[in-house]
């Protein structure tokens, strides 16, 4: 488990990260996202210590982890695949850690296996590595302690298709098996493939967090209909406020099958039915849209006309 | 990965609660190796016995016979090393932060102070080490030089001349921990170091020359020309010893204590 609280970084009159709290809870990936520079890396190094917090805490297992007597046995850690020494060998790399934390050397082995680094492979110097061989050797050092906990910075940054796919299937594996992973990502679909639970940051603060579950009803509904007026009577009937977009559709914050099933009884032919537009993308974007570097002109002129 | 092969990792069985800690006796062991296992950190400490070897050859080849005496081998061989130790404690400092290796370190670790002093005292085992074999390489000169001269074996280092050697040798060492430490970057640390050794020392001389007052002062404040008194033999008196132990306070302690400070709370990104 990986309990944050309140955590806030200043450097001088900018706060990067400002009252971050949450928890990454045993059993779940929790995916955190956020645009580039959102202050993800910088909330993931004050919990291991790399970067003093300006204010708040957090703990690793129900401990500060300065408190860890062996860190390396209770969290991995990946932050950077490419913070290594470029002239060591993957092999090496793995060594050092090996002897830090006092492991069997067969453990060594047992990671390049896992992460299928082959033997020639593991023998080369990093330098050499692609970005994808590094992201495989950092998750060879974040669990060569065997830890309960993992974190990782943006690890699929760099991997192929099938390494993605990959990826995900060890996470959702160790979670499955009771560890805790707590993965960071500015790319929606990566996260919400893989997380349980999802936290989303925006210029340094938490602006939505919760089970990707909840996260995906709480968008409501989008229904289309030949007769929209007759729609709308209808679901006001039913206690269910709505709303028409431009495009004709009627949105409400009720559930699909709740819109299908008053429709339904009132006799109205559905066109179309659904779970509000893009899932979480669109109110991933919406939410970070004060953060985001790029915004798109239809998108600006969309949330202009809002504000109006 | 097969399905039958239990996999590598056991999130939830494995409890970790009375975790013994890291003995910094490890943490040496892994920093030693960690000083070696680079191509620029292999090359590097294998050139100290190279320049070793070098010398000793030169010394035979090219000194007037009759100073053919263990001194003089081993002043040579001495030399390269009071260069090239302070680059490898540099590096062994530097790299964490120049390479981002502390991304690693510092998080296997938590404790920076465990980490520094566990590479402070690997390189003063190198430093020892190094010297050792200075001291074999000039004995075997020393023998080998004679018997090619014919001239007569001439012991004459004392062991409490190998043993000022020795400290002035670990000053040097020190001085490059201090500046890993202060500086956190390989080519700054190192360009200060080359500052401190070639340039200060000709300023202090020129400032000697210059000014009849400052020659009395310099001993207490030029760490390299007190630190030659500890190469030139074992230091006459308290006088000398306590200019020593003044520079070394002035550029060595009291930097280091800053350099300290600045790791405990910088950000290693």
């Amino acid at each position: 488990m990986i309990t944050i609280d309140s955590l806030t970084k200043k450097y001088g009159r900018t706060t990067v990260v400002d009252g971050v709290s949450f928890v990454a809870r045993p059993g779940r990936v929790t995916g955190f996202l956020g645009p580039n520079g959102a202050g993800k890396s910088t909330t993931m190094r004050m919990v291991v210590g790399l970067t003093k917090p300006s204010s708040g805490s957090s703990t690793v297992a129900g401990r500060p982890f300065a408190e860890l007597a062996n860190p390396g046995r209770e969290i991995g850690v990946m932050l950077d695949a490419s913070a290594q020494h470029a002239g060591r060998t993957g092999r090496e790399i793995l060594t050092i850690v090996q002897q830090m934390l006092g492991l069997p050397g067969r453990r060594v082995e047992e990671m390049l296996d896992l992460v299928s680094l082959t033997p020639a492979e593991a023998d080369r110097r990093v330098g050499n590595y692609s970005l994808g061989m590094r992201q495989r050797l950092g998750i060879a050092t974040a669990l060569i302690g065997n830890p309960g906990v993992l974190m990782l910075d943006e690890p699929a940054n760099g991997l192929d298709p099938a390494g993605i796919r990959w990826m995900r299937d060890l996470l959702r594996d160790f979670a499955d098996r009771g560890g805790t992973v707590l993965l960071s990502s500015h790319l929606l679909r990566e996260v919400e493939v893989v997380a349980d639970d999802i936290v989303m940051i925006g210029h340094g603060r938490v602006v939505c967090e919760g089970s990707k579950a909840d996260l995906v009803r709480s968008l409501g509904t989008v229904a289309r209909t030949d007769d929209t007026p007759a729609l709308r009577r209808a679901l006001h009937a039913a206690g269910v406020d709505t709303d028409v977009t431009d495009e004709g559709t009627v949105t409400t914050t009720a559930e699909p099958a709740h819109v299908g099933r008053v429709a339904f009884s009132a006799g109205i032919a559905l066109t179309e039915l659904r779970t509000a537009d893009g899932g979480l993308e669109d109110m991933f974007l919406e939410l970070t849209a004060d953060t985001q570097r790029e915004v798109t002109p239809s998108r600006k002129n969309r949330r202009e006309r809002k504000a109006a | 990965m097969s399905t039958m092969a239990p996999p590598a990792y056991h999130p939830v069985h494995e409890q970790h609660e009375d975790q013994p800690g890291i003995p910094l006796a490890r943490v040496v062991r892994v920093e030693l190796r960690k000083m070696f296992n680079t191509r620029s950190g292999f090359w590097l400490i294998a050139s100290l016995v190279i320049l070793g070897v070098v010398a000793t050859i030169g010394t035979i080849l090219f000194a007037p016979d009759d100073q053919l005496t263990h001194n003089t081998f081993a002043a040579a061989i001495g030399f390269p090393m009071t260069i090239v130790l302070p680059i490898i404690a540099i590096l062994a400092i530097t790299g964490e932060w120049s390479q981002r290796t502390g991304l690693t370190t510092f998080t296997l670790v938590p404790d920076r102070r465990r980490v520094l002093l566990a590479k402070t005292v690997a390189s003063v085992v190198v430093g020892v080490a190094a010297m050792l074999v200075a001291l074999a390489v000039g004995v075997v000169g020393n023998l080998v030089g004679t018997a090619i001269t014919g001239t007569d074996l001439v012991w004459d280092l004392s062991a409490a001349q190998f043993g000022t050697i020795v400290i002035g040798s670990l000053l040097c060492l020190l001085t490059g921990t201090m500046l890993g430490m202060v500086i956190r970057s390989s080519p700054g640390a190192l360009v200060t170091y080359f500052v401190l050794t070639l340039v200060l020392p000709t300023v202090f001389g020129i400032l000697a020359t210059n000014q009849p007052d400052f020659v009395d002062v310099r001993p207490w404040v030029d760490a390299e020309l007190a630190r030659s008194f500890l190469f030139e033999g074992p230091p006459d008196g308290g006088e000398q010893w306590a200019q020593v132990a003044v520079t070394a306070g002035l550029w060595l302690v009291l930097p280091t204590l800053l350099g300290l400070r600045a790791v405990l709370r910088s950000e290693v990104k």
